[in-house]
């Protein structure tokens, strides 16, 4: 077990290495670095004084070493200007941290904890990730109890029974939310609850039920300083909706197939009442399959956040990627991959442990 | 004139609708007559949901098919006083020959939500079907020999398609779709590799099949490169001597991305599939008779794991439906005016408080094709695991 | 639950006019018609038929669980004269499990893997006798210990994958144990086990049904098996019981002509591929919706009357006497019973030729990672151990073992789809041991072909027949053009005796039998000289077995093949091959000709193999020898002797050789080896275990 995690973690610490070098790259593609010079700097730049410009604030050289110093594997660039003042990485690396009187370092990346400084948002990128996941922890925690329950309930009431009723009415459903996109059910829950021209506001303030002019506010960004059901019930059912469909749908399937196996025969001509079939035989046996797809979800899932946190206005995590990608704020998107590869890698690890412990199967082979 | 009713809204949208109609009964008419002798294709007419699925499918194609004849106003132009305009409103100093409604109210931009929506389709409907077909060819033959030969290839494979699998779809479309990679040489380099699969795939597909007889293996695989290299050349580098074959940059890097994202996926099921079929005393039939891997591969493992490749493929579609709204949503690798749904839903999002019909409409339209794609992957599956 | 109004006398379970139809979208199927039986207490019933006769439906019938295609169209099943048929499902429940108890084919699918053995026996005696958690898992505890588990503490806390095929089915018997049921169904109990297991598990069904007084529904293919446990007998052909009585009525006085072909196409001791042919059965088993008019049997049967068989419906008849022998043969009193079977065509015995294959000391090991995860030690598994064999041109090798003896990795081996470790093999006049099949010329891979064991796996469902055929003589080079190739696969469609007209079908359109004669023909494509036949009849039905085994001696002897016969059924191995190799975890414990294996000096696992076959003949007499435990894991094979685990003889041999050393192999004279350390005298004072009662 110990041989199996370290290896897992091994490969997770391979793919988060791979995949950040990729996106270094392509965030460091000379066109976005002429953008960047010209941003900075001035737009009427020519070749030279953009290359120039590189060079003084640490873009030249290979990729591959810039990649280096942004790990903290390579001394941190440094540059002396005529009038003698230096700058380098690691010095504004020292300016932002709470510590000014620290020594210059050689190195500063992120083994060094130093994420850089994002061009955006004015800020080290580190805080800038700590406020917006701390945000986002917020919604995916919401997502995942309406969502998880929520699936697995309807996934065992449809697949316990094969073709009855019951089954066919929450398989329905569950298609439909599955074929219902983010910004899909987003814009539908908008305009549905929260437009103060359509749906069921203008219908429901008439009526004097509700004081405001729709029955949900159309945005969460009040949920920043303090969630409650109003604010945060359309971001959280944006993103569950889909989440609850696809679940539900592979539970209900390992339930289905479950029912059919001979150990439940068994059971029941053992005598077993039907509700302890389904409670004591099948139930565990079927949240397997479940449990690793809730695991693997979370890809999709920041999916959602950055879907519902846009069209919410809601500052986390997906916002402030969606700020940092259109802004080419490459440090901040840079520790956003990271995150969210991270993030990834671990529900990966999580579910293969989980299947291990859930499947007897698998423990002592 | 006056505004529509709904009812009058829904009737004069049906009437216009009436290419589909005729097209989808005649299509329903033949399959469900001839459904004993279709395979796989006439048993979807043995089942409700599948039927449903289909149909809603076939609505949507024969929608961007017949587009032009739809459409009451050019899906582009703007005409004024109709900015954001109601459902049924109708078109201010209208002139002749022009339609004198717009069906279901008009954009931010005072443009026809019914004809933009119409049109949305076609921009779908041309990439969405290509770019998973182009998915399952570069799933396929990366999967096949993975899952078939195992060892270090398969590890290999399966940590590049893990490495992809593990990113947010959005964060490696928000890299490679944009103006800066545009403007690299990563989308021709990209379309370079994958656009070689195909070519790939047909070859050793023929032949695997035809080696014992060189002349027609020589007529087989040589058709194959002539027409394969030909469109690869238009395709991936723009170079089709006879212009057939070409590709705007915009659409190379979306239908590129779009495949990348959508390869590993199809991989993983492939070379799943294959691990198990590998075991069947068929497969060690034709090993003892000294086949070549390929061979195996493709034509015993292969059409034996078609029931849920076909499944997962109209499921994909639909996911890649999903995936190019996405872009859309996010503005990226779409025209400014382009009407595909993504991006009208975007830029209808924005005013959803004041008129939700500019981004309501195209949003349903998306969900129905691709419920209609997930039905039809519902039928597809039930009807292929009987028997 | 003692219901008081049932008197004991009477019938435990009746089934009177029972008709099962499946009911599908297009049309009602029906399963079991007009079957009649009896049970009374203590008494052992065996349903005995081949493949989709109904004899599981009539077991399932019983327990009412048809699931939702299914339904008992009429007739009655009374239990301790209660109607089951019309009973409610809450009163069902109670009966399940307390009353009736079922026991089923597949052990390992029948256990909750997720649960442990203890739970799953407990909760049988908690739901039905109210029994405390604590009281529940001491009487599971017993119940175990009664069904021969060593070391009961740790089964109840395992769960069912940590056992073997056997213990787990013994945790079955044991679940059905529970609360002492008065009827017992048990649907193909053995069909998944070894042979030398099969045997344990019997014994442990007869004595438990002797120990508790439990009334037993037997249902199996296995006429030898009936015979052991059973003391009635209903025979089953296509949905209805054709002939019913005391077991040793039917075998030895049967009445009905499927029974009577039913046996002459078993091979039974005596029966001899040269002078003594099976006889097979004529024709296929019809489909349920493609019944014929009148008598099912009808139209295979060498006693059918033309206007009077197929005429109408026929009804189950009285024989005389006072023992409930019943047959649904409207001629059985015309039939001479006793005539022996007609043109049981005597050949010549064929004379093996030159050496065509020699393999000379072969090992083959794997390496394999130890656990699940794929970290720790690498475990080396020896499948294969210093094999050195010759066939001779036209001779039948037969290899005998049960599952992990190594066979088939030797087939492996020999095909080319792996390389040996050490050794070498002569094919023909090549060595080819550590020539991988694509590195081997199109003569030799065409000229060494294989049929293999699983008639649903080994043609391509989604290629036609003949496309199959062709595609394998394209490969070997077979003719020159497409029309030559195509009637080339009409011939041997031809020779496997296959109506041309299957060229066009698609594999799932042919029964388990078919399939497995286009495997023939395509084996012998391109003229094979030297066939493996990986147990190539064991899936198949009896009835079945008989055909393609005959098929294959046909196309032998035309050819002059070697035949490599591999296979777990000492009956038909008897039967056909001129040689016998036994083997067991990975080496050869006995090698020589036929009658040299089959009779004493026999090594000890040999002995025990012959005894633990069932043989369907009421005169044998059989050395009863059960083996303790089950087959020790090829990864974890045990020091010294492979067998000395489970071999009865250990005692008679000096110091402990047994666990020290594995025994060199010796020559018993013509030929004959044995791997055993056991002393000549032993081995010259060994008993015949069957032995004929006649002669």
């Amino acid at each position: 077990m110990v041989v199996f995690v370290l290896r897992r973690v091994g490969i997770i610490l391979l793919t988060a290495l791979t995949l950040s070098f990729i996106v270094f790259a392509l965030t460091n593609l000379p066109s976005s670095l002429g953008k960047l010079a010209k941003a900075e700097g001035s737009v009427r730049m020519s070749d030279e004084e953009v290359q120039r410009w590189l060079d003084e604030n640490g873009f030249g050289g290979s990729t591959v070493w810039r990649y280096g110093e942004w790990l903290g594997l390579a001394p941190g660039w440094t540059h002396t200007d005529e009038a003698g003042v230096t700058r380098g990485r690691c010095i504004e690396a020292v300016k932002t941290s709470q510590t000014p009187d620290a020594e210059v370092a050689t190195y500063c990346g992120i083994l060094q904890g130093y994420w850089g400084f994002s061009t955006v948002f004015k800020q080290p990128v580190s805080e800038v990730m700590a406020r917006s996941l701390g945000a986002t922890g917020w919604l995916m925690f919401w997502v995942m109890a309406v969502m998880v329950p929520t699936s697995l309930v309807l996934g065992v009431l449809a697949g316990m029974r094969e073709g009855s009723r019951t089954d066919r009415v929450l398989s329905g459903v569950a298609i439909v939310t599955t074929a219902t996109p983010e910004y899909v059910s987003g814009v539908v829950l908008i305009a549905v609850l929260a437009s103060a021209t359509a749906g069921v506001s203008p219908v429901l303030a008439e009526w004097g039920w509700i004081s405001g002019k729709t029955l949900f506010p159309g945005t969460a960004t009040s949920a920043m300083d303090d969630i409650t059901f109003m604010n945060f019930f359309l971001p959280v059912m944006t993103i569950a909706l889909y989440g609850i469909g696809y679940i539900a749908r592979m539970t209900r399937a390992s339930m289905t197939e479950v029912m059919t196996q001979q150990y439940i025969r068994t059971a029941r001509l053992k005598g077993v009442s039907f509700r302890q079939v389904v409670m004591k035989h099948a139930l565990r046996n079927a949240l397997i399959a479940p449990f690793t797809v809730i695991m693997l979800q979370f890809p999709w899932l920041l999916n959602g956040v950055v879907i519902s946190e846009t069209l919410f206005n809601y500052k986390g995590f997906g916002w402030t990627l969606v700020q940092a990608a259109g802004n080419n704020d490459i440090n901040t998107l840079l520790g956003c991959t990271v995150v969210a590869v991270f993030v990834v890698l671990v529900t990966q690890l999580i579910s293969d442990i989980g299947y291990v412990f859930l499947n007897p199967r698998i423990r002592l082979a | 004139m006056d505004t529509l009713t709904w009812g009058q809204i829904i009737t004069r949208i049906l009437w216009q609708l009436l290419p589909v109609w005729g097209a989808l009964v005649v299509t329903f008419g033949l399959s469900i007559a001839f459904k004993r002798r279709l395979g796989l294709y006439g048993r979807i007419f043995d089942s409700t949901v599948g039927m449903i699925g289909f149909a809603l499918v076939m609505f949507w194609v024969f929608t961007a098919f017949f587009a032009d004849l739809i459409i009451t106003h050019d899906p582009y132009s703007q005409v004024s006083g109709m900015k954001n305009i109601l459902p049924g409103s109708p078109v201010k100093n209208v002139k002749d020959g022009v339609y004198q409604w717009y069906l279901l109210g008009g954009d931010h931009l005072a443009r026809d939500v019914f004809s933009r929506a119409i049109m949305g389709a076609r921009e779908v409907l041309i990439i969405a079907p290509f770019a998973t077909v182009v998915a399952f060819m570069v799933g396929i033959t990366l999967g096949l020999p993975a899952g078939y030969l195992g060892g270090k290839l398969d590890v290999g494979l399966s940590f590049g398609s893990n490495l992809v699998l593990a990113f947010p779809v959005i964060l490696l479309f928000y890299l490679l779709v944009t103006p800066s990679v545009q403007e690299s040489a990563i989308p021709t380099t990209f379309a370079a590799i994958l656009f070689l699969f195909p070519i790939v795939f047909m070859t050793l597909l023929l032949n695997a099949r035809y080696f014992t007889n060189k002349t027609q293996r020589n007529l087989y695989v040589g058709i194959v490169l002539v027409v394969g290299l030909w469109a690869y050349s238009g395709l991936a580098f723009n170079a089709d001597p006879l212009g057939v074959w070409s590709m705007s940059p915009n659409i190379l890097n979306v239908f590129v991305s779009v495949v990348f994202v959508n390869s590993p996926g199809v991989f993983r099921i492939v070379r799943g599939m294959v691990m198990d079929i590998k075991t069947r005393d068929y497969v060690a039939a034709g090993q003892t008779r000294g086949e070549g891997i390929w061979y195996i591969m493709l034509w015993e493992i292969l059409p034996n794991a078609r029931g849920p490749l076909i499944v997962d493929f109209c499921l994909r579609i639909g996911y890649t439906t999903i995936l190019l709204g996405t872009l859309g949503f996010f503005g990226l690798g779409v025209a400014p005016d382009s009407p595909d749904w993504g991006s009208t839903i975007n830029y209808g999002r924005r005013l959803l408080a004041i008129a939700p019909h500019p981004a309501v409409v195209p949003a349903l339209a998306l969900m129905s094709l691709v419920l209609g794609l997930n039905l039809l992957a519902d039928g597809l599956r039930e009807e292929s695991l009987k028997d | 639950m003692s219901d008081t109004t049932w008197d004991p006398s009477k019938p435990i379970l009746e089934i009177e006019n029972l008709s099962i139809s499946f009911f599908t979208r297009l049309r009602e199927i029906p399963a079991v018609m007009d079957f009649s039986c009896s049970v009374m207490a203590g008494e052992a019933m065996g349903l005995v038929g081949e493949s989709g006769c109904g004899k599981s439906t009539v077991a399932l019938a019983v327990m009412r669980d048809l699931g939702k295609t299914g339904r008992i169209v009429g007739g009655s099943i009374r239990f301790k004269g209660r109607d089951l048929t019309t009973m409610g499902e809450e009163e069902l429940r109670k009966l399940r499990g307390s009353e009736i108890a079922m026991i089923y084919q597949e052990p390992m699918a029948s256990l909750n893997p997720a649960m442990k053995i203890g739970a799953q026996l407990a909760e049988v005696p908690m739901i039905h006798q109210g029994m405390a958690k604590a009281d529940a898992w001491a009487l599971a505890r017993q119940i175990v210990a009664d069904v021969r588990l060593p070391d009961p503490d740790r089964i109840l806390q395992s769960y069912p994958h940590q056992l073997s095929g056997g213990q787990q089915q013994r945790i079955v018997i044991a679940m059905a144990l529970m609360s002492k049921p008065a009827l017992l169904i048990l649907d193909e109990p053995t069909t998944a086990l070894d042979v030398t297991v099969e045997a344990g598990i019997v014994d442990l069904v007869k004595a438990l049904g002797e120990k508790y007084g439990t009334s037993m529904l037997f249902i199996s293919h296995n006429l030898g098996l009936v015979l052991d446990v059973c003391d009635r007998l209903c025979v089953m052909y296509s949905g209805e019981a054709v002939e019913t009585g005391n077991v040793e009525d039917v075998f030895d006085e049967m009445r009905h002509p499927y029974t009577q072909a039913l046996f002459r196409s078993i091979p039974l001791p005596g029966a001899d591929k040269n002078t003594h042919p099976l006889v097979a059965i004529p024709g296929n088993f019809p489909l349920p919706h493609e019944r014929p008019q009148g008598c099912n049997f009808g139209p295979r049967c060498s006693y059918f009357v033309e206007g009077r068989c197929n005429a109408a419906d026929v009804p189950m008849s009285l024989l005389g006497g006072t023992r409930r022998h019943e047959t649904r043969c409207l001629r059985h009193a015309e039939i001479d019973w006793d005539a022996p079977p007609a043109a049981s065509k005597a050949v010549a015995k064929m004379e093996p030729g030159k050496v065509v294959l020699k393999f000379d000391d072969l090992k083959k090991y794997y390496s394999v990672g130890s656990s699940a995860f794929g970290g720790g030690s690498k475990k080396v598994v020896k499948a294969n151990e210093t094999l050195s064999f010759e066939a001779r041109e036209g001779e039948t090798l037969a290899i005998v073992g049960e599952s992990g003896c190594g066979k088939s990795t030797f087939a492996k081996v020999l095909m080319g789809l792996e390389t040996a470790t050490s050794g070498t093999i002569m094919l023909f006049d090549e060595n080819v041991q550590s020539s991988p099949i694509q590195s081997r010329n199109m003569d030799t891979v065409s000229q060494l072909q294989m049929v293999f064991q699983n008639p649903f796996d080994t043609l391509n469902p989604s290629m036609s027949v003949g496309r199959q055929i062709i595609r394998a003589l394209e490969i070997f080079g077979q003719g020159s053009s497409d029309a030559e190739r195509e009637a080339r696969m009409l011939e041997l469609l031809d020779l496997v005796k296959l109506p041309r007209a299957f060229a066009e079908r698609m594999p799932r359109q042919l029964s388990g039998g078919q399939k497995q004669r286009v495997g023939i023909a395509r084996a012998f494509a391109g003229g094979a000289k030297v066939v493996v036949a990986d147990e190539p009849v064991s899936a198949l039905d009896v009835s079945v077995q008989a055909a393609v085994t005959d098929l294959l001696m046909d196309i032998q002897r035309k050819n002059r093949t070697t035949l490599l016969f591999i296979s777990h059924d000492l009956s038909i191995v008897r039967y056909l091959s001129d040689r016998v190799m036994v083997m067991y975890l990975g080496h050869v414990v006995e090698m020589g000709t036929t009658d040299q294996v089959f009779s004493p000096p026999y090594h000890p696992y040999t002995e025990a193999l012959l005894s633990a076959v069932p043989i369907a003949d009421t005169r044998v007499i059989k050395q009863r020898i059960v083996l303790e435990g089950d087959i020790p894991s090829a990864m974890n094979p045990p020091p010294g002797c492979p067998f000395q685990t489970r071999c009865r003889w250990k005692s008679q041999v000096a110091g402990g050789l047994c666990d020290r050393e594995v025994p060199p192999v010796r020559d018993l004279g013509d030929g004959h080896q044995i791997k055993c350390h056991l002393p000549d005298a032993v081995l010259a004072g060994m008993e015949p275990v069957i032995k004929m009662a006649a002669e």
